[in-house]
């Protein structure tokens, strides 16, 4: 788990937390009279919760996997080209598109 | 939160109305659409109801109106609907209306019966018009006979009658042939022709011609073809026969003179009468048109208007009669909150009747159960259809709508998951809801676009969570975005191009990159073979953790329940309990998931613990001697998990024994502890009791209401407040006082008690099980749309031949996208649409959900207008 993985789960985390608590705090003193204003709130914090599990999940599946992808060959010198920028004779090259 | 969390407070009221001003207070309560009337009269007929006349008036003027209506739609003649709600009219403007009805419907009655007369007039007309005309023929060709048999120049041609008078004598017999001429429907003619041939022995001669235009039936208005005939004679005998045949055939017959001049002149003067009668028509058919288009005009107003006051009689109906026969008396339900705007109504209903004595509304305590009512907006009305259709909730019971808002979205969403289809369901839904005003009328017409235009805020949020779950799940239309870069990268220094001459290679999971994929699954895995494995595993847990959380989350609202109607029996042994037992196995469940993706990793690969094994084990207590690392890898574990299952199953004694136990030694210690009168004092129950009863006897009240009155009006205060602690909850907050009516019995407890024990523990392995219906429809939707584009595009996008190409990449995408939004989007959707349905009905609200209430229904003239307006 590398720092860049913390990073990503800082920031998303902080983003969710944002919409699941803050917003209906915020709301709480912007929406005071309406008779909406509970629905809202519980609808701010369900997506919250559940958008927030939802990408935790598929997240933490990939942090640390066991088993890895099974390619074709011919893929994966495509896979190298396009994605890595690794060229045939497999040395890396700079991709100017 | 308002009433959606809850159901409203609602109480039961006496309405006193004078007679006079009880019209307009209904009216009034109507308009507001706040209060539920009940029966007083149930076992009265219909026909003997106290306003059994003035509802007969209304239907009477209903049936002009619709005949009205019918005259109008007939025309063609568009009515006028401003949108207008006009108030119901008083009594006596009732009888305007009746006169004005009364009115147009005789002229009306008037104007058809003239022109349908003059129709069958001028049908009359038109038709020896074309006798005249044809017989013209027949007879031009006895001439012709005539003129060979015997030529006579002299004679000139008007002269000359049938068969000529010459030919007669020198026949020497008195040859005199009559003949009838008439019309007759072109159809009739084979059968005609061959009765008369039967009938008159073959004696009578018969000529026809057709008519070229189509005449207008006067009775039906459709236009028939009809033929012109002539059948010659001799004698009265044949004559009557051919009469009688005429009249059997409806033959019209007419009079037609022998000679050419007779006929001309007639045939002049045919004319004159048809362009005469001709312009009588048009001035009818004109005066008409004039009445409709007035009567147009008003006819949606006067609908909605004779519709109010029909449904204020049917009201007025329900009311009882006092004995001074000065008072009108009702019950209704109404929710507390709105008492003050109910008074209001009143009021202003007894200024417009300018009545003197005030309307009296009090509030009445009572044993029954008091309607549901949820206040909703044209948002969270769909969402509370959706459980309500399951059941409406018990009163004052924790209402599951409000979370069903996104949670049923969600799971949608997860068993739909793909992005493409999502854009497609979010910009139909974004169309019908920015389109909603102009949309709205056409939702009567067509059922199914009523359905879709009902629900599209559900299809909004569905399209909406579906785009995400498509991108975690990274599927648009079948296809992988990489926006972060993908985090296997092919080491080239182990994949070498020279190197590489097996067809396939497992990318070893030490080559990643530092970092998995920020956002879902890595592109990568949309390309893999392995793909379905590795997907299989996520979706699956995905589905186990997502099922867990919403069943702990139904359970905890279960709690609440528990603590508004003050059982705490409940909550020490049925809810903690319950609690315990699915944390222990499930909860544990997701636990040993997080940290199994947590802890174990690359290197891990041989060695990493199958949880579904090991839950097993855990169940049978299989633990092996030499503890290998694939079932036991953390230190301690044999003796938590004994642990976590002795617990599990301690609970369920707990869950089935101990509420009953408890609830018989309530009632073996008497009942006076168990009740807090409404006013602290026992003797004031009997009376209150009696109260209760009269209320159910529903008899005439007497006149003496006093001591009624000042316990239980509205500006006593509330005091219908207390807590009342009985067998099986007869309690709630309003302080309905319900004194046990059966004796305690403990066989049917401990039954009860048993039953929902296993379904509670039965349930919570065959509903997390059920939650894994999540990944069966991801899986198969995901597949499905891959094999759509593999199978339909990938063919179209790798033809050989170039020019025609084109051509065939055109059709395949025609192909594509109608199959795609058919099955993948329609079919797969309302199919992932029962699901998630299905799983919150059971799944979630089997946890804490009565659902045994009736829903609140009230006198309303918006939801009544509403009704006639979808059934016309």
């Amino acid at each position: 788990m590398g720092t860049r993985a913390e990073t990503t789960f800082i920031v998303v985390s902080i983003f969710w937390a944002f919409i699941g608590i803050v917003c209906p705090i915020l709301l709480q003193f912007c929406m005071g009279k309406s008779p909406n204003k509970g629905i809202v709130q519980i609808m701010f914090i369900m997506t919250a919760v559940c958008c927030y599990l939802f990408w935790l999940c598929a997240f933490l599946f990939q942090l640390n996997p066991l088993v890895g992808p099974q390619l074709e060959s011919n893929l994966i010198r495509v896979m190298q080209y396009e994605w890595f920028g690794i060229d045939p004779t497999g040395h890396h090259h700079v991709k100017t598109t | 939160m308002g009433s959606l969390f809850r159901s409203e407070d609602m109480t039961l009221c006496q309405l006193f109305l004078q007679s006079e001003a009880a019209y307009a207070c209904v009216s009034e309560l109507g308009e507001l659409g706040l209060v539920q009337f009940r029966d007083l009269n149930p076992d009265v007929n219909a026909f003997q109801r106290k306003f059994v006349n003035e509802v007969r008036r209304c239907d009477e003027m209903e049936r002009k109106l619709r005949f009205l209506e019918k005259e109008i739609r007939k025309d063609g003649i568009p009515m006028l609907d401003t949108g207008d709600n006009p108030d119901a009219p008083q009594p006596r403007e009732m009888i305007d209306l009746e006169a004005t009805f009364e009115k147009l419907e005789s002229e009306m009655n008037d104007v058809n019966a003239n022109s349908e007369a003059l129709k069958k007039n001028f049908l009359e007309l038109t038709e020896l018009k074309h006798i005249l005309r044809k017989t013209q023929a027949f007879f031009d060709e006895a001439d012709h006979h005539t003129m060979q048999a015997m030529h006579d120049p002299l004679i000139p041609d008007d002269d000359v009658q049938l068969l000529g008078e010459e030919l007669g004598r020198h026949a020497g017999q008195a040859l005199k042939l009559g003949f009838v001429a008439g019309v007759i429907l072109r159809e009739r003619i084979p059968a005609f022709e061959r009765m008369l041939w039967r009938v008159c022995r073959g004696n009578v001669f018969l000529k026809q011609a057709e008519i070229d235009t189509r005449l207008e039936d006067p009775i039906t208005g459709d236009r028939v073809d009809k033929t012109v005939f002539i059948i010659f004679f001799q004698g009265e005998q044949l004559k009557s026969r051919v009469k009688k045949i005429c009249e059997g055939f409806r033959a019209t017959l007419y009079p037609c003179p022998e000679t050419q001049s007779d006929r001309r002149e007639m045939s002049i003067g045919v004319m004159t009468r048809i362009e005469d009668l001709n312009t009588v028509l048009g001035q009818t058919q004109d005066h008409r048109h004039r009445l409709l288009v007035a009567a147009a005009k008003n006819i949606k107003v006067w609908f909605i208007k004779v519709r109010k006051i029909k449904a204020i009689y049917h009201t007025l109906n329900m009311f009882n009669l006092d004995v001074t026969q000065k008072c009108l008396i009702s019950e209704c339900w109404c929710p507390v909150a709105d008492l003050d705007r109910i008074q209001q109504a009143l009021k202003r209903g007894n200024e417009r009747s300018g009545s003197s004595v005030p309307s009296i509304l009090n509030r009445m305590s009572t044993r029954q159960e008091p309607p549901t009512y949820h206040r909703l907006n044209k948002f969270t009305v769909v969402f509370q259809n959706i459980v309500d259709a399951y059941g409406v909730a018990s009163y004052r019971e924790v209402n599951p709508a409000p979370w069903t808002i996104i949670s049923f979205p969600f799971l949608f969403a997860i068993m739909f998951g793909d992005a493409g289809h999502g854009v497609i369901m979010l910009l139909f839904a974004l169309y019908l809801v920015i389109m909603e005003k102009r949309l709205a009328p056409k939702m009567s017409a067509d059922e199914i676009f009523g359905m879709f235009f009902n629900g599209r805020y559900i299809i909004l949020l569905m399209g909406a969570f579906s785009i995400y779950t498509g991108l975690i799940y990274n599927d648009i239309f079948s296809k992988s975005l990489n926006i972060f870069g993908s985090a296997w990268k092919p080491d080239p220094s182990v994949y070498n191009t020279s190197s590489m001459d097996l067809k396939n290679y497992k990318i070893n999971a030490n080559n990643t990159v530092e970092r998995p994929y920020p956002f879902g699954l890595d592109p990568v895995w949309q390309l893999a073979i392995n793909k379905i494995t590795i997907t299989n595993s996520l979706k699956m847990k995905i589905s186990v953790i997502f099922g867990v959380c919403h069943m702990l989350f139904g359970l905890s609202l279960s709690l609440l329940n528990h603590r508004f109607f003050n059982k705490p029996l409940n909550v020490y042994f049925e809810f903690i309990p319950q609690l315990i037992f699915m944390c222990s196995i499930f909860g544990y469940l997701i636990l040993l998931i997080f940290v199994k993706w947590l802890k174990f990793g690359p290197a891990d690969t041989g060695k990493a613990p199958n949880l579904l094994i090991g839950l097993i084990s855990m169940f049978l207590f299989q633990y092996e001697d030499p503890c290998k690392p694939t079932t036991c890898w953390y230190a301690g574990q044999k003796g938590f998990q004994i642990t976590l299952v002795v617990v599990a199953v301690l609970c369920v004694p707990w869950m089935l024994l101990v509420k009953p136990y408890m609830l018989r030694k309530q009632h073996l210690e008497g009942k006076p502890h168990q009740y807090t009168l409404l006013n602290g004092d026992m003797s004031q129950d009997d009376e209150l009791l009696e109260v209760v009863h009269h209320v159910d006897s529903e008899t005439a009240y007497p006149g003496d209401d006093d001591g009624y009155e000042e316990k239980l009006s509205v500006n006593s205060g509330d005091l219908l407040n207390s807590e009342v602690e009985g067998d099986d909850g007869t309690l709630d907050q309003t302080g309905l006082v319900r004194p046990t009516p059966q004796p305690f019995d403990f066989s049917e407890v401990m039954i009860t008690q048993a039953i929902h024990t296993i379904e509670y523990c039965l349930g919570c392995v065959s509903h997390t099980a059920s939650y894994l219906r999540l990944w069966a429809l991801s899986l198969a939707h995901a597949q499905l749309s891959e094999v759509l584009w593999t199978m339909v595009m990938t063919t179209a996008l790798s033809f050989k031949i170039q020019w025609l190409s084109v051509i065939f990449i055109f059709v395949c995408f025609a192909f594509w996208a109608c199959c795609s939004i058919v099955i993948l989007v329609l079919m797969e959707g309302m199919s992932a649409f029962l699901h998630a349905l299905r799983l919150h009905w059971v799944e979630f609200q089997s946890k804490f959900y009565k659902g045994e209430g009736y829903q609140f229904v009230p006198f309303s003239f918006d939801t009544m207008l509403a009704e006639y307006g979808l059934a016309d």
